[in-house]
């Protein structure tokens, strides 16, 4: 360990690369994750990560905190060969991290959580809970981040957690930051804020790894990038130097020419339509309809109720009043069973609390919805053949990367447990489709191919539902866009008239 | 798959499966009966495995439990636990056994309802168990309980029924037909029977697909349509059930049913099951895993009485192979997260 060394790097360091990546090499049985990998991060610098699902960035951060060793090739930290072993190791040599997934205790105070393992003590060694109250103060005063230290990280919203991750990342006053899609959370607003921040801790001489997919995010933050591509290192350049279709022809090795694939197609019918839905407390009075063929956007800031108006829809908390009419005809929506059967489908915003089986196979994972529909049913016996065509049909078609289906999904990458979750709902063949975040945390190349997925299905007379926080995703894919602000609906866009702009005002009032 | 794209990526992934994890069970089974074979000829001078007879009661004594045990496999393997089923054992010895008596014992419980044909006894037993399992998977599915709690009341309350039908009197005499249930091999079929309706349910019908989904991520089943209320339900009326049949065999072998019976079977038939390769954690787990487990635990009971072993040490060691159990499973499965 580099005791001391650690949080004083800064100053005391000359070198030109505060963190070095040499060479590393990383097997897994039946795969290579990192084929001789490098990545050079400078000192106050936002070094961008990039690379599509599976490419081998976040096997890289794992090395670098101390959760694999690398079979090859090692990790420099200001000059010196690290030896980590464990996420404390690294955290003590100076490297902070914030993972894609959140790590919070919901049952603990925000200042808790900040400082767990670390707290202050009084004299007796008991936890002084004024002076840490104090400090998470401090800290939040420093950021600009308005959270009462005392409040239960339970009842935060996902972005307002995501803001106490970055706080307790920074409270390590690390000399390198690691960021694994910090944004894939949190609006725009939100966004901005965390640019702040790191352009604060950039100036103060703190090296920043940025992995994101967001190509905007990157053009604004980052000064230099790296690309990975199937666990190799393809290229280190200055931001300043590359264009959007650079990076991607990079990251893909192809050329992706249209990012939203959105083709005019004949809208029908109307076959939804919502009037006054109001659930207690989370939205109030939502009405719009869907018709066949159309792709409804639904636009606005995390926690303005869009994800519970579908979750109403589909029966999952079902809505206190108002009602819902499908094919014109008014329905109880009582259960997603009762959804299903009128041709609804459902992919949720959290692929992991609502998604996946992550300890099923693939197989497992595709099949569940079928076969609750009862379409593949024989007498309650499943005709497993049929089903497994249907899982090899889907999987092929999305390009579904996994060995085979028997895999567990939990090994798989999240853009491809995305596209298992996809082809769940497409086996049901549903007339009415809600994508909850349909593309979060998946790379450019999955995103296009879903989008013109959706696309497709329009084109197929499926209405589709779906709500993103890209406004590029909402703008691009939509027929109309439905923008909600606190609960209510705030207004409708059509495709012609809608921009950022339009769009933002009416989610952020 | 009609053509063999040249293309790794675009190459359809197929539905292939790996080797069963039942293989891994069935070589420990395998290697467990060997270390006793050879601790026969050093320590006893014969052959544990070439007695057959041995063998016989061995099956023979871990059949009833194994019967509970294949419902408690599928109650684990949707994510919860059933702590009633010893209790189950012993009220529904005793209401079954009450029901069964014969007309030749002159102080039979109900006097008016002896010679019964063996149908009613069985029935009533069976719909008995069904209604605690009905109280446990209600009060876990809509109240929200805990199944660890909501099976422990049940446990308790069921003990206590039990003591209470009789006053604590032990219930004897019962007609031959229903004696004959315990018979020579009869739990062994029993329990085959019920192994094998349940092992093709688990892997080949909806029930089965939703009871893994349900344990692998219960929300997410929800999501997908299935009622998972519903559904728990079902599971701990047919663990409670099999417990109860359980609790028939038990008095009919014994022919007598006392309010003590069944007592800690709960623990042993969840021992099966975990030794089995049933994740405690749920959504993994197997019929047949769970049956070598039962043999395994036969085994090694059989294997120590067979080396003069003291029953006292025999508990003792019973509970360290439970917790092994435990640690291997939670090994495997961090073995699966780091891949990631």
């Amino acid at each position: 360990m580099l005791d001391g060394q650690g949080a004083n790097a800064r100053g005391v360091f000359e070198g030109e690369f505060i963190l070095e990546v040499d060479n590393v090499r990383k097997e897994f049985p039946g795969v290579v994750a990192l084929d001789d990998v490098q990545l050079k991060i400078r000192p106050g610098s936002v070094h961008a990560l990039m690379g599509e699902n599976g490419a081998g960035k976040s096997t890289l951060m794992k090395i670098i905190a101390g959760v694999y060793n690398p079979d090859r090739g090692e990790v420099r930290f200001a000059g010196r060969k690290l030896d980590i072993r464990t996420p404390l190791d690294a955290l003590n040599s100076g490297i902070a991290m914030i993972h894609q997934e959140l790590n919070l205790m919901n049952t603990m105070t925000v200042a808790e959580n900040i400082w767990i393992g670390r707290e202050p003590k009084n004299g007796l060694g008991l936890i002084n809970h004024g002076e840490m109250a104090r400090m998470t103060q401090a800290l939040f005063d420093d950021l600009n981040i308005r959270l009462d230290p005392a409040g239960m990280v339970g009842d935060l919203t996902v972005a307002q957690k995501q803001m106490v991750e970055i706080a307790k990342a920074v409270s390590f006053h690390s000399d390198v930051l690691i960021m694994d899609e910090p944004t894939s959370a949190i609006t725009e607003t939100e966004v901005e804020h965390l640019f702040r921040i790191i352009r604060d801790l950039r100036a103060k001489g703190v090296g920043i790894v940025y992995i994101t997919h967001k190509m905007n995010e990157l053009f604004e933050i980052a000064d230099e990038l790296t690309v990975f591509r199937d666990g190799k290192y393809i290229a280190t350049v200055d931001a300043k130097d590359v264009t959007r279709d650079d990076i991607i022809k990079m990251m893909v090795g192809r050329e992706i020419t249209d990012m939203f694939p959105k083709v005019d197609c004949p809208i029908g019918e109307t076959i939804l339509e919502v009037k006054n839905l109001t659930l207690d407390g989370v939205f109030e009075d939502v009405s719009f309809t869907l018709r066949r063929g159309e792709i409804l956007g639904v636009a606005g800031l995390v926690g303005s109720g869009r994800s519970n108006v579908a979750e109403a829809i589909f029966g999952v908390v079902p809505a206190s009043s108002g009602q819902i009419l499908v094919d014109g005809k008014s329905v109880q929506v009582t259960a997603p069973s009762v959804a299903m059967s009128l041709g609804m489908g459902f992919l949720t915003e959290d692929r992991k609390e609502t998604g996946c089986f992550l300890n099923l196979d693939c197989i497992e994972n595709i099949q569940v919805a079928l076969l609750s529909s009862g379409r593949v049913d024989n007498r309650g016996f499943v005709n497993q053949r049929e089903v497994n065509r249907l899982a090899e049909e889907y999987s092929a078609k999305l390009r579904v990367k996994t060995p085979n289906l028997a895999e567990t999904v939990a090994n798989l990458s999240g853009g491809n447990q995305q596209k298992l979750l996809i082809a769940r709902w497409l086996l049901t063949e549903p007339r009415i489709l809600i994508l909850d975040e349909p593309t979060r945390g998946i790379d450019v190349g999955a995103k296009s191919e879903i989008h013109r997925l959706i696309t497709q299905l329009a084109g197929q007379g499926v209405a589709v539902l779906m709500i993103s926080s890209e406004l590029p995703e909402v703008l691009g894919m939509s027929d109309r866009i439905m923008v909600m602000h606190e609960g209510h609906v705030s207004g409708f866009l059509d495709r012609a008239e809608a921009d950022q702009v339009r769009v933002m005002e009416l989610a952020a009032k | 798959m009609t053509s063999q794209d040249a293309n790794f990526e675009r190459a359809a992934p197929k539905a292939h499966r790996k080797m069963p994890a039942e293989v891994n069970i069935l070589l420990v089974l395998l290697g467990i009966a060997l270390v006793f074979e050879v601790l026969g000829w050093i320590f006893q001078g014969q052959s544990f495995l070439g007695n057959f007879g041995r063998l016989k009661i061995m099956i023979l004594q871990v059949s009833v439990i194994g019967i509970i045990a294949v419902g408690v496999t599928q109650v684990i393997i949707s994510g919860g636990i059933d702590l009633s089923s010893g209790s189950v054992v012993g009220a529904v010895a005793m209401v079954s056994m009450s029901f069964a008596q014969s007309s030749e014992y002159a102080r039979a419980v109900y006097p008016s309802l002896t010679d019964m044909p063996v149908i009613v006894p069985v029935a009533i037993g069976l719909l008995c168990g069904a209604a605690a399992g009905f109280v446990n998977g209600w009060l876990i599915a809509y109240t929200k309980i805990p199944p660890f709690i909501a099976t422990l009341g049940m446990m308790v309350t069921a003990r206590g029924f039990a003591k209470w039908y009789t006053k604590g009197q032990p219930i004897s005499f019962p007609t031959e037909s229903y004696a004959a249930l315990g018979q020579g091999m009869m739990p062994v079929f029993i329990f085959l029977i019920v192994a094998a309706i349940f092992h093709v349910a688990m892997k080949y019908t909806r029930y089965g697909k939703f009871t893994y989904a349900i344990g692998a991520n219960a929300q997410a089943a929800r999501v997908s349509g299935i009622n998972v209320e519903k559904h728990l339900v079902k599971l701990y009326i047919v663990a409670a059930t099999l417990a109860a049949l359980a609790g028939i065999v038990v008095a009919a072998r014994g022919q007598t049913a006392q309010a003590g019976m069944g007592t800690m079977y709960e623990l042993d038939a969840i021992a099966m099951a975990v030794i089995g390769g049933t994740s405690l954690t749920g959504g993994r787990g197997s019929i047949i895993g769970t049956s070598i487990g039962m043999v395994i635990f036969g085994v090694i009971i059989s294997g120590f009485t067979f080396l003069r072993l003291d029953a006292y040490y025999q508990e003792m060691i019973k509970g360290v192979i439970i917790v092994v159990a435990v640690i291997v499973d939670t090994y495997r499965q961090q073995k699966r997260g780091k891949k990631s």
